[in-house]
């Protein structure tokens, strides 16, 4: 089952939602790691593997934006009630407004910054600069901005996860399972 | 007519003496010479993808050419270059290039060139073949110079030429930025 059901997850949603997740929680960790590490040299190569990561998170991103808009969207149970029928779209609203600017921030980023250094993902092609005048102003706003953007990225992330916990082990449906494999919770959630 | 005879027999008769001139410029030049940093510099440039580059020079370094009138093959060529005294115009790229990534002036305080042969490839140009020793690591470079001007004590070269920085473990960022190395050199030598 690729495309989503009016109940289930289909595999490529399944896929999408997971590798964006390893990505954006290992380019935080990546992020936190580059601007650490003793080598100037290995800070570098990090530098140029998050922002390689970085462009195939967007990309990604954008898939999936698509892939939602063009899908069904599994209901939440019947059990679930209104207080938390709210918020959870506003949070998942969020989490993809954050995987966008993340990611773009971080471009705009490298776009504004006086040091110029091209971006070559996976030393594969060049990926212009968006068109951003470049001064130590904007670098110094864009270092700040990239970098709040993702920590109240991971915010929204642990509260994602958190939620899906207690769906799990609390209230025992299969709103995490289903994002596992379409044919997890089958029972809990009815027909398709 | 006459006029236009007249004129191409001044011609000939002025380039006739600048080419001798230059023919006996560098017999003329034998000599040992220290090389003053006044009115010398060491710069180089570095390409990058999508076009530009990095500009940078050297701002301390020392050295002697010995011509030998006698046969311009056994002239010599010392070099001595202070990688900490590298400068591009931007603090952050020039932390960066004496960081361990790239020249690691914290242990390594002198590239050294050291010739091996001079031969000559023109009236006033020559093709210098050396040694040279960086971060450790020696290899055969060849540079190619241009007696520019010689009077009474001083004498002036052009000196060019490409080094691929990989040889010295110097390679980082290839290859958003390339991998050679362009030096446009100009040495002013005082007869000592």
């Amino acid at each position: 089952m690729l495309r989503n059901t009016k109940t289930r997850y289909g595999w490529a949603a399944i896929v999408l939602h997971w590798l964006i997740a390893l990505l954006f929680i290992g380019q935080f960790a990546l992020g936190l790691a580059m601007i650490r590490v003793a080598s100037q040299r290995t800070s570098f190569e990090l530098i140029q593997l998050h922002k390689s990561f970085g462009f195939l998170l967007l990309g990604l991103v954008l898939i999936r934006i698509g892939w939602r808009l063009g899908n069904a969207s599994p209901e939440l149970p019947a059990e679930v009630g209104a207080m938390e029928r709210r918020a959870a779209p506003a949070v998942h609203l969020a989490l993809y407004a954050a995987q966008l600017a993340v990611p773009l921030s971080g471009w705009v980023l490298v776009s504004v910054s006086v040091l110029e250094i091209p971006s070559m993902p996976f030393n594969l092609f060049v990926m212009p600069h968006l068109p951003l005048g470049v001064s130590e102003q904007a670098e110094t706003f864009w270092i700040f901005g990239h970098r709040w953007l993702a920590y109240a990225g991971m915010a929204l992330v642990a509260l994602h996860f958190l939620a899906a916990l207690r769906h799990h082990f609390w209230l025992r449906d299969a709103v995490m399972a289903r994002m596992i494999s379409p044919s997890l919770g089958r029972r809990d959630l009815g027909p398709e | 007519m006459i006029t236009r005879r007249l004129g191409l027999a001044a011609f000939l008769a002025v380039t006739s003496v600048v080419g001798s001139a230059w023919a006996v410029a560098l017999s003329d030049a034998a000599g040992r010479y220290a090389i003053s940093a006044d009115g010398s510099a060491i710069r180089f440039a570095i390409g990058k993808v999508g076009g530009g580059g990095l500009n940078g020079a050297f701002g301390r370094f020392k050295g002697t050419i010995r011509i030998d009138g006698g046969d311009i093959g056994r002239s010599r060529v010392d070099l001595t270059i202070f990688p900490d005294s590298v400068g591009t115009g931007e603090g952050r790229v020039d932390a960066f290039l004496k960081s361990d990534a790239v020249f690691d002036t914290t242990n390594e305080q002198e590239i050294v060139f050291r010739s091996t042969s001079v031969t000559r490839t023109g009236e006033n140009t020559a093709m210098i073949t050396g040694r040279l020793t960086a971060r450790g690591r020696t290899f055969t470079e060849k540079f190619q110079a241009e007696l520019q001007s010689l009077n009474g004590r001083q004498i002036r070269f052009h000196v060019s030429g490409n080094v691929l920085r990989s040889r010295y473990q110097m390679d980082v960022g290839t290859p958003i930025y390339s991998n050679i190395v362009a030096f446009d050199m100009e040495f002013t030598g005082r007869r000592s």
